[in-house]
């Protein structure tokens, strides 16, 4: 539910890059981590309701999910972290530290041109 | 024809400035800050009153509540006489970092040595939102099922403490089916350094070591 929250920062910042380039936004490109716990479809539910009547009615929201990454303490390997199988894919380690998981960022806007 | 422009904005950013603001207010003045995360009905507020009158006598503790409708949790720690400022989130299913920074101001800060920040009942969105607090603690109590690291793992995986609450529920006769040993296993593959500490609140048991966690924490904080 907090995907509102998050659709209105969106609107926000998406009509600024609007006003600034005086265009029409056609699409905006998303990526979060694991941990922002933002479901697709209810942020596309709710940036659709708030963006109507406003310069970003109708565009398209694409939306990356980055998996958290995990680095072996012995083959110094980076790897995609699963809960179902928490070591090292190279070695079997289960010596790993958990990177930081990624932020939730605005990456790109495409915009109509004239 | 169109064309593409990077922006590379954190979205929250919003919410991440009245997180460092609050961060920084709390940081100078040494005050440990923990957010409390959990499922509704798991006990925060009872574990909160309790801890509160257990320790009143080693460490002076504000409460900062967060709900959707109504101020029962407030008047539930005005009970215990800690000063309490209730936020009442109309709807919201997390509390904002600005929210808390408005209910900061109206609670004797420099007075306290810690503050508590009782989060919408909720395992899935406060995890997302940051508060200026120094660390989560995430309640799980015993009725919920031991599953829950696995199905909500952003607020076990961000914790510096897991209460497991309860425990009393799993005395021998009890209708309650929880592997304590499987929350362990799991809350550490996500978070490896997280303390856990299986309580009741309601009988005491195991309340102790988490009291020492804090005032060790509290200590920590001021002496640096």
């Amino acid at each position: 539910m907090h995907e509102t929250m998050v659709a209105e920062s969106l609107l926000a910042t998406i009509s600024d890059q609007a006003r600034k380039q005086n265009a029409k936004p056609l699409s905006a490109k998303i990526s979060c981590g694991m941990l922002n716990a933002v479901n697709d479809e209810v942020l596309c539910f709710a940036f659709d309701a708030i963006a109507k009547g406003t310069s970003c009615e109708g565009i398209r929201l694409e939306i990356e999910h980055k998996l958290m990454q995990g680095q072996c303490k012995k083959c110094n390997e980076r790897f995609d972290f699963k809960l179902n199988c928490p070591k090292c894919p190279k070695c079997d380690s289960e010596e790993f530290d958990l990177l930081p998981d990624a932020p939730l960022l605005l990456e790109q806007i495409e915009f109509e041109m004239e | 024809m169109s064309k593409k422009i990077d922006v590379g904005k954190r979205i929250l950013s919003a919410n991440e400035q009245y997180a460092l603001k609050n961060s920084q207010l709390l940081g100078e003045q040494k005050k440990l800050c923990v957010n409390i995360i959990s499922s509704p009905g798991s006990g925060k507020t009872t574990i909160l009153a309790r801890t509160i009158r257990d320790v009143k006598d080693k460490i002076r503790i504000g409460v900062i509540e967060g709900d959707i409708q109504t101020d029962l949790d407030a008047e539930r720690i005005r009970a215990t006489e800690a000063p309490v400022v209730q936020i009442e989130t109309g709807g919201s299913c997390h509390l904002s970092a600005a929210q808390v920074s408005g209910a900061l101001e109206k609670l004797p800060v420099n007075e306290l040595d810690l503050i508590f920040i009782e989060n919408v009942g909720n395992l899935v969105c406060p995890s997302a939102f940051e508060l200026g607090e120094s660390g989560k603690i995430v309640v799980l109590s015993v009725a919920e099922g031991d599953d829950k690291p696995v199905k909500y793992p952003a607020i076990f995986a961000k914790s510096k403490v897991l209460l497991i609450n309860k425990i009393d529920l799993l005395e021998v006769g009890a209708q309650v089916d929880f592997d304590v040993e499987r929350v362990r296993t799991d809350a550490r593959k996500l978070n490896k350094g997280i303390e856990i500490f299986p309580i009741s609140a309601q009988t005491g048991e195991g309340m102790n070591r988490w009291y020492d966690w804090l005032v060790e924490s509290v200590k920590d904080l001021q002496v640096d």
